[in-house]
């Protein structure tokens, strides 16, 4: 028998490897960096500027963002509850800076796509080859009338995490008790799809251990919900969902969950049939693109189309929309998409600057709610590209969502599996 | 032709230029497992493990009893039955070639060399090195609360024996006792 140990074996390819880069690839070894600017340190952002460090180190990568430290809307539900700190979710950019990127504090108010340059509120310009937008999602404050920005200190959507978070852990806090929680949940398509659920499952168990007479009530805009099988599985064996002593209720669109307007004064929503009135009040608003992707031009009705192959703008070239302001169904908007649609675009701007073409992409989404103590829920899909019609079709008889009535420990499970996901996404995006 | 020859020409006409077919390279495959397996395969979450290094078989093997529902899985099953066995060789060749990068972990010194006796009587001869990165799966640095779940499966009978693998797991429990998997554990993870 030949005997090639796998580490020889691995010394030899790796050295085949390095052969094919220096005669197959030549890369362009003369002149000034190629320059990428990211607009936006949310996950798409940064893990775009981590992986176009990491495949190419000659690159110049510029990251600009407005806040000095991005906090993570996934896991804040659990900040509501009470089971983390909101530190605990948050996160510097040094990570970002060891890998060579350039991160700057600043807010973009415009790109150029004609001279290639983005422009700050703080009155800088960078100019670019390529150009990266991941900007998260933008507000319809006009969608439900009473409610706008301004109020929203008050009654909070909460829907980007940080101060937000805050004001309605606060409120959850201080609400009387046996006092009822109403969270208005949006329609379709809206960032983290299993998101208003997992928030009402989070304020339940807080509630059931220091408010346990309270009630939690969704409005839905919609008639149906991401993992809603599981939610109500989970929902009634922790929270007496169903029972006449439910702490949480749901209204679908068709039963009147609709909301129409806002009296914020008395914190009462005009629903589609009745009104209700609430303790705590969390609006989720609808949604769209974050505000750069209009100001630059990325838009087409809502959201910034793409090519499905390389996530470049439809609009403009040499820039790349990435993350919840791309639409790029049938991924959902979620943290893992972004950073799954961050590594393909990475890859295709490295592609164009050495005058390649784009390779065949591919994408992985895996989402996690954490629905009350030990009993954790997922979804997860594998994607693939239909050049012929640019849509992300999920690989057949592959995904979908954890197994209806699944033992306690395979629960669990979910939720370990759901905090060590969250480490390595955030290791993955920014350390 | 042996099997190792026959492993060498596969990775030697995928890595040669022009040699490619369509379909996306095993490095953007394998990029998408990150979010869960830490960047190039190696875990900073707890549950999950490394996969950084691991031989390639092994990872095709996981991969395909994952598709056939043979290991007590929660998410692998559903994402292992994306990929097509060729899809699953190029990742696998990908995370062997990468740096294993481990995370120290809080374990219990003397359980953990109680564990080293074990290992070194009953586990060295496949987990080689300690259990390194070798031809079996990875233990050492392992994180231990995932060897605690893929144990306990064993044990359990949720998920089937490697072979030979009871009959030694039987002879480490007959010598130590109860203590026998804690000790195993925690000297794979004290292990950096």
């Amino acid at each position: 028998m030949t005997d090639i140990k796998r580490r020889d074996f691995i010394r030899t390819t790796g050295g085949i490897a390095m052969l094919g880069a220096t005669l197959g690839f030549p890369h362009v070894a003369m002149g000034a960096p190629r320059r990428v600017v990211v607009v936006g340190g949310g996950v798409g952002g940064c893990t775009v500027a981590k992986y176009l460090r990491k495949l190419d180190p000659n690159l110049a990568v510029t990251l600009i963002e407005t806040k000095t430290s991005y906090t993570t809307c996934f896991m804040s539900n659990e900040v509501l509850s009470g089971e983390r700190t909101l530190e605990s979710i948050t996160f510097g950019y040094d990570g970002l800076r060891r890998h060579g990127v350039e991160v700057v504090t600043d807010t973009v108010v415009g790109i150029d796509p004609v001279k290639k340059t983005v422009t700050t509120a703080g009155g800088k310009g960078f100019d670019y080859d390529a150009c990266v937008v991941s900007p998260g999602i933008g507000f319809k404050w006009d969608a439900i009338d009473g409610y706008d920005e301004a109020v929203a200190e008050d009654i909070p959507h909460a829907w980007n995490a940080g101060p937000q978070t805050k004001i309605l852990r606060r409120q959850l806090q201080a609400m009387r008790p046996g006092g009822r929680v109403i969270i208005v949940a949006p329609p379709n398509p809206f960032k983290c799809p299993p998101g208003p659920y997992e928030r009402a499952s989070q304020i339940a168990l807080y509630c059931k251990h220091h408010n346990p007479r309270a009630k939690i009530l969704i409005l839905d805009a919609k008639d149906a919900f991401s993992k809603q099988g599981l939610y109500v599985e989970g929902w009634t064996k922790l929270y007496g969902y169903g029972s006449g002593n439910s702490m949480i209720e749901w209204v679908s669109a068709a039963a009147g969950g609709k909301v129409e307007s806002l009296d914020p004064t008395t914190r009462t929503l005009q629903a589609e049939i009745e009104e209700f009135q609430g303790d705590v009040v969390n609006i989720i608003p609808p949604q769209k693109a974050g505000p750069i992707a209009f100001a630059a031009d990325l838009v087409d009705g809502d959201w910034c189309p793409v090519d499905k192959r390389t996530f470049e703008s439809k609009r403009h070239k040499d820039i790349y929309v990435l993350g919840d302001a791309s639409s790029a169904a049938k991924m959902p908007k979620s943290a893992y998409a972004a950073n799954s649609q961050a590594k393909v675009a990475a890859a295709a701007i490295i592609n164009r600057f050495n005058g390649r073409e784009p390779g065949d992409p591919t994408f992985v989404n895996t989402c996690y709610s954490v629905v009350g103590e030990d009993f954790g829920i997922s979804v997860a899909a594998v994607y693939t590209l239909n050049a012929a019609t640019n849509t992300i079709e999920e690989m057949p008889k592959s995904g979908g969502v954890s197994p209806a009535n699944a033992s306690p420990e395979i629960r669990k499970r979910e939720v370990s599996y759901a905090h060590s996901w969250f480490k390595n996404v955030i290791n993955d995006m920014m350390e | 032709m042996t099997k190792n020859v026959r492993n060498l020409l596969l990775a030697v006409l995928t890595l040669l230029p022009g040699a490619a077919l369509a379909g996306p390279s095993g490095e953007a495959l394998a990029f998408t497992c990150a979010g869960c397996h830490g960047t190039d395969g190696s875990s900073v979450g707890p549950s999950m493990p490394s996969i950084a290094g691991m031989d390639p078989e092994v990872f095709v093997d996981a991969m395909k009893a994952y598709q056939a529902d043979k290991r007590n899985a929660t998410i692998m099953n559903r994402i292992a039955r994306g990929y097509s066995d060729e899809q699953l060789k190029d990742m696998g060749w990908f995370f062997a070639k990468q740096r294993l990068h481990l995370t120290p972990q809080k374990h219990d010194a003397a359980l953990a060399a109680r564990g080293a006796r074990l290992h070194e009587k009953h586990c060295e001869k496949c987990h080689e090195n300690g259990g390194r990165p070798g031809d079996a799966g990875t233990l050492a640095g392992q994180w231990m609360p995932y060897l605690d779940h893929t144990m306990a499966d064993f044990l359990s009978g949720k998920r089937d024996w490697p072979r030979k693998m009871k009959r030694k797991v039987d002879a480490a429990i007959a010598e130590e006792g109860k203590q026998a998997i804690p000790a195993l554990i925690h000297y794979y993870g004290s292990q950096q």
